[in-house]
């Protein structure tokens, strides 16, 4: 654990008086100042705002008001959640300058907990990707080693708390995309089951996969944030229609006589610091009384593929309304047709072009059962074989990334060296399940390695129980 | 075999899709509202206009009215799912509508025309509208070619229902009663104001024609047909059409083709080999709508007496044929429950049926004028009291006034029943004046009474009782 200040022990503080909600947020601008231009994290900080209202929840507090469970507390958003006439822009040219009317389900619930919103982070453009290095405006770098990637997508999400510039931050994970940067980059990252957290105002990547969550320094700020950010919403119809859970309370109750699943057909592909990680982990759990058990998941192999199908077809669909006729860069040109496609030529970069060739295609008449329609049977029998794992199991344990950070261009050549980062990470998505990533020390080259734990249909109780052990083991 | 106005051996089939809107307050998947008519681009919210990040809540009472029409319609309603049908155009704020494809929530039902003929509806779907575009200048109407486009987003989301008929229609005079039956089962279920001129109906027609006993012949869809009449008239000229291009050896391709109501023709809008792929797939912002059985029955049992019924109710009421045009005008206007309070207020139920159809065409389903008043009228006339021409007058000045007593009236305007000797008198006038008529009617030309009994109306200047004139005629003739 790194030694930035935590959200909860400056919400705690802030809260009480003992530190203005201004000199927290002076703190990490001043960190902002110092780093940002090297790392990159952001598309945009909201310096002013961030002012403005950390001076208006320390009037609050003057006042003797409760302004929430996160009381002064810097956080940072991926730049695909809208904020009100904050531009939006999901690190694509196709929607720059763009600025929502109106606000995330979530951005509206981090304000009324008296969070500080310091600004949008960068990403891979439209979450598509695992290493940030397919934003419009340029990479982000990892804050441990800047001639390494921070992952993907939400690597600038990772890398603003890596790097102290947020206590705590927001990203969306489709496949991996907040797990997977919370590795490589040495915080904790969060999906929750998916329909936990609204999805209001989110852009779309494959909607049936996105899921917000928290990175954070701490498992327990990562349990405060998701607590903040869970609940029905009545906006999203794929909400769950319950009450958030309570996880900050699970944190100090142990791993005794809890079953932890090892995958025996683990797919290959993950570096041997990272298994040596994983194998610690499991001593670690064991050494603190959990049993350890061996779980089969047969059809993971297929996971990847299944996936590469899903989600670029509902991006194709999704992203289909970037057409230049009612907001975002518009190219002009002599018809309507070509309009259409110089806009959309110009305003998306490759890989978000790869995949919404690759989910037309899906798609298509007569193709569509082949792939699509296949993709769908196979996403099934992944649930399947979860729901049977989980029968002996309370959670599983995984890597979260096969390898530790990776230089810059390593895996920009080939787009399929690429998706492999998210083996390990995808089949959550597909079963919708909740899973997160805990640094579980450090792999080549002295980066971190985090260790996956996965875990059923809101079992995020018992996945916050086996971080918060592994999290003092680490 | 049926009478199709198409040539000897070729009989017609005809699929009607008709598309209605909901009378919902707001969106199918938003909180803007449904409304006809406003200043553009004003009922809008980011759903609507297909932000980035907005997400669609479906309409739980667009359900109901959906529900409503299925029902209606003999449907089974069944648990449903959304997908996504995906084309770019510019009034399409997502570039996907989303619709109910594989999975409907209402199927299986049927529509009985009021001549008795069974049309089956394979489905009725939920969907949203688009927006609507204008498109000015250059190439009439179009897109292409003109110079600039406008949209409006107010309809962008509007509920509909597809009705979907199976190919039972035979000839252009059923689908003009199936669209008829449908629009008054719809305006009686209170789902939509289904009128095909503001759009909030609208009819495409599946047309195709073969020779009896032989298979089914390609279809070609017809679009814009903007009326009950036009609808009749394109079916009449596509199956001609096609009937040209058989019997000349040609063959039909299926297209979309569009009817244009100045030259009377349909023209190809689009061949089927240039249709879009829609791609459709499940729509993963939804979730499976399944109405549980008690709603399914809360909804079936609120229904209200359909026009069906309420005709066969009102011709029995008041000894009318049941497929007159005064019964299916009156019923339609939701004025049948009006006459059955003058029928139990102890008037001529007959009568009143005349009345109401001939003047309370802008009274509504709720007549101002008290139906003990209009009663009160009937019987006057029944009773020989008044004449026809002078309860017209009479019903006039209820009419203006709301109400008042029509005998008082009657009196006040100096309408009085002639008494029979005086009638007499005109008729002795009458057949003096038309002794070519009286010979012609007396010889068993029914229509020659006509002309008699005008000349004596004439004669006692409209004050004669036109039924006691012709049982004096009948009585003179001695039939």
């Amino acid at each position: 654990m790194s030694n930035f200040s935590t959200a909860t022990s400056i919400a705690h503080n802030v809260a009480s008086g003992a530190r203005s909600a201004a000199s927290v947020v002076e703190e990490h601008l001043q960190r902002i100042g110092q780093r940002e231009e090297e790392v990159h994290a952001f598309n945009l900080v909201t310096s002013a705002e961030a002012r403005k209202r950390a001076a208006d929840i320390d009037a609050r507090i003057a006042r003797g008001e409760n302004v929430g469970p996160l009381a002064g507390v810097p956080i940072a958003l991926k730049d695909n959640m809208c904020t009100r006439g904050v531009p939006t822009t999901c690190s694509s040219k196709i929607l720059e300058g763009w600025k929502p009317p109106y606000n995330a389900t979530v951005v509206d619930k981090l304000f009324a907990a008296g969070a500080v919103f310091v600004g949008k982070t960068n990403l891979d453009e439209f979450a598509m990707g695992s290493s940030t290095e397919n934003s419009a405006f340029g990479p982000t770098r990892n804050p441990l080693d800047t001639s390494r990637v921070p992952g993907g997508s939400s690597g600038g999400s990772a890398a603003a708390v890596a790097a102290g510039f947020a206590a705590v931050s927001l990203g969306s994970d489709t496949g991996g995309s907040i797990r997977q940067p919370a590795a490589l980059c040495g915080v904790v990252g969060v999906k929750p089951t998916y329909g936990l957290v609204s999805r209001y105002g989110l852009v779309a990547f494959a909607s049936s996969l996105d899921q917000i969550g928290p990175f954070s320094h701490s498992v327990a700020d990562a349990a405060l944030l998701t607590e903040v950010i869970a609940g029905h919403d009545p906006m999203d119809s794929t909400s769950i229609p319950k009450p958030a859970p309570s996880l900050v309370s699970v944190l100090g109750r142990g791993v005794e006589g809890m079953r932890i699943g090892r995958v025996a057909d683990l797919p290959e592909g993950a570096d041997a610091d990272v298994l040596a990680r994983l194998d610690a982990a499991f001593v670690a759990l064991e050494k603190a009384g959990a049993t350890i058990v061996d779980v089969k998941l047969p059809s993971l192999s297929y996971a990847l593929t299944a996936y590469y199908l899903i989600a670029p077809a509902e991006a194709s669909s999704n992203l289909a309304r970037y057409d230049g006729v009612r907001y975002g860069n518009r190219v002009a040109a002599n018809d309507m047709n070509n309009m259409y496609a110089d806009t959309r030529a110009a305003g998306f970069g490759d890989e978000v072009k790869r995949r919404i060739m690759l989910g037309t295609y899906a798609l298509s008449a007569g193709y569509y059962d082949a792939y699509y329609g296949k993709a769908l049977k196979v996403r099934r029998l992944i649930s399947n074989d979860f729901a049977a794992a989980y029968a002996n199991a309370d959670v599983i344990l995984t890597p979260t990334s096969p390898t530790v950070a990776f230089p810059f261009g390593a895996k920009t050549d080939d787009p399929l060296t690429m998706y492999l980062c998210d083996i390990f990470t995808i089949p959550t998505n597909l079963a919708g399940h909740p899973a997160m990533s805990v640094p579980f020390g450090t792999g080549q080259a002295n980066m971190p390695v985090g260790v996956q734990i996965l875990a059923p249909t809101l079992g995020e109780e018992a996945m916050f129980k086996v971080a918060a052990v592994l999290e003092s083991a680490a | 075999m049926i009478d199709n106005g198409l040539p000897e051996g070729w009989e017609l089939v005809v699929g009607l899709e008709v598309h209605v809107e909901l009378a919902t307050k707001t969106k199918l998947f938003s909180g803007s509202p449904n409304r006809f008519g406003d200043e553009p681009n004003t009922n809008i919210d980011p759903v609507t206009l297909g932000l980035p990040g907005a997400l669609p809540v479906l309409n739980q009472h667009a359900v109901e009215l959906a529900m409503r029409i299925g029902l209606a319609l003999n449907c089974t309603v069944k648990p449903s799912t959304f997908h996504r049908k995906n084309y770019f155009y510019p009034d399409l704020s997502k570039a996907y509508q989303i619709t109910q494809y594989d999975e409907p929530l209402n199927v299986d039902g049927f529509l009985m025309l009021p001549g008795g003929v069974r049309i089956g509806v394979e489905r009725a779907h939920m969907e949203e509208d688009t927006g609507k575009s204008t498109h000015f200048g250059g190439a009439g109407g179009r897109i292409h070619g003109s110079d600039y486009s406008l949209i409006d987003f107010n309809r962008a989301g509007v509920p509909l229902v597809e009705i979907v008929s199976h190919p039972d229609v035979r000839t252009a005079e059923q689908a003009r009663q199936y669209v008829n039956e449908l629009r008054a089962i719809l305006v009686a279920v209170g789902a939509s104001d289904a009128k095909m001129e503001e759009g909030s109906m609208r009819c495409d027609a599946n047309v195709s024609v073969r020779k009896y006993g032989a298979e089914l012949g390609t279809r070609c869809e017809i679009k814009n047909v903007n009326s009950v009449r036009s609808l009749g008239k394109a079916i009449e000229y596509e199956a001609r059409r096609q009937i040209d291009v058989l019997e000349t050896g040609g063959t039909i391709r299926q297209e979309t083709r569009h009817w244009d109501e100045t030259d009377g023709r349909t023209h190809t809008l689009r061949a089927k080999v240039d249709a879009n792929d829609y791609r459709y797939f499940l729509e993963p912002d939804l979730v499976m709508l399944a109405p549980d059985a008690e709603w399914v029955e809360r909804v079936r049992a609120a229904l209200p007496v359909l026009p069906a019924a309420r005709r066969t109710n009102l011709a029995v009421l008041t000894g009318v044929d049941e497929d007159s045009e005064a019964i299916a005008v009156v019923v339609e206007r939701g004025q049948d429950t009006y006459i059955e309070e003058v029928k139990n207020s102890g008037g001529d139920a007959g009568r009143a049926l005349v009345w109401v159809q001939q003047s309370f065409a802008e009274e509504g389903n709720a007549p101002r004028l008290p139906a003990k008043d209009l009663a009160a009228l009937t019987v006057l006339e029944r009773d020989g009291k008044l004449t026809a021409t002078q309860a017209k007058t009479v019903l006039g000045d209820m009419l203006e006034a709301g109400g008042g007593d029509p005998a008082a009236i009657a009196a006040s305007k100096g309408f009085e029943a002639l008494d029979t000797s005086v009638i007499e008198g005109f008729v002795d006038e009458g057949i003096a004046a038309q002794p070519d008529a009286w010979a012609k009617y007396c010889a068993g030309e029914e229509k020659a009474m006509g002309a008699l009994v005008g000349t004596i109306m004439k004669l006692s200047k409209g004050k004669a009782d036109g039924k006691v004139v012709t049982a004096i005629l009948q009585q003179r003739r001695g039939s």
